[in-house]
């Protein structure tokens, strides 16, 4: 893993919380979305902060495919779970919500949990028949280490 | 009626977002690493090889779903009941499917992080 690699991973958890979090601002102003007028859902597209969130989750829809490119799907979505704790410290300093003693230990497990997964292995080894079909250029390099055949 | 309204959008929410993000993790897997890619043939090459991509354009519809279930859950529900009743039940049901479809390697350290995470994203509504 390098640092670059952990951008990326930082990214998904930056701009997944705070696209969340602004799509949520912006379904307040939007109200009610009932079955029967879908079309509000439109309207919803048009709200400033609705398309602020939509912008954002571009941005984490680009760096979610990267990691996923050389991640186990496993891996990212744990790892990147410590947006939740950055939704929740936005909720404390900048909204001003109260943060309770259950979302503290919430906080506390969550990063608990990317801490566990963080110093484990990133991708599940593909077989070797997978191998030598996805990147021929491996074949020397794998036959190197099993010795001859 | 708004009860049954809110579970139905959650349940609609992870299943097609378990659904995208199988598909979506399956594609990028097949493109191989994108900063190698990016290296090697430059940007081009990337954004045409990941759009061009059946099972990407699949997880983006599924992904769809998932993001206008979201919506109208949203406007529906308490966000504090449905962002974290649906992103756990969308991690533990991310597990299975990568173990089941992905074939990914689940093991203890695995297991324990997603249930943590689990665990914490519920006690994030209290």
């Amino acid at each position: 893993m390098t640092f670059r690699k952990y951008l990326v991973l930082f990214g998904i958890a930056l701009f997944g919380s705070v696209g969340d979090s602004l799509l949520s601002r912006g379904m307040r102003d939007i109200g009610t979305v009932s079955l029967t007028h879908l079309q509000s859902l439109i309207v919803a597209l048009a709200n400033v902060w609705v398309l602020g969130g939509i912008v954002l989750l571009i941005g984490f829809f680009a760096t979610y495919m990267t990691a996923l490119s050389w991640a186990d799907l496993t891996y990212v979505l744990p790892a990147t779970s410590i947006g939740y704790v950055i939704i929740a410290l936005i909720a404390k300093f900048v909204l001003n919500e109260q943060v309770t003693t259950a979302r503290w230990i919430g906080i506390l497990l969550i990063t608990s949990g990317v801490g566990f997964i963080a110093g484990g292995p990133v991708l599940t080894p593909l077989p070797d028949h997978q191998l030598r079909e996805s990147h021929p250029e491996h074949e020397a390099e794998l036959a190197s280490v099993r010795g001859p055949s | 009626m708004k009860h049954a309204y809110t579970w139905g959008a959650i349940f609609l929410m992870v299943t097609a977002s378990v659904t995208g993000d199988v598909l979506l993790s399956k594609a990028m897997k097949q493109i191989g690493d994108v900063g190698d890619l990016w290296k090697n043939h430059g940007i081009f090459r990337v954004v045409g090889s990941v759009l061009r991509h059946p099972l990407f354009a699949l997880g983006i519809a599924a992904m769809a779903i998932a993001f206008f279930a979201l919506l109208f859950g949203l406007s529906w529900g308490d966000v504090s009941l449905i962002a974290p009743a649906s992103a756990s039940l969308t991690f533990v049901g991310n597990m299975i499917a990568a173990k089941l479809f992905l074939h990914e390697r689940v093991d203890r350290r695995r297991c324990i992080a997603v249930a943590l995470v689990a665990c914490g994203v519920v006690l994030l509504a209290f």
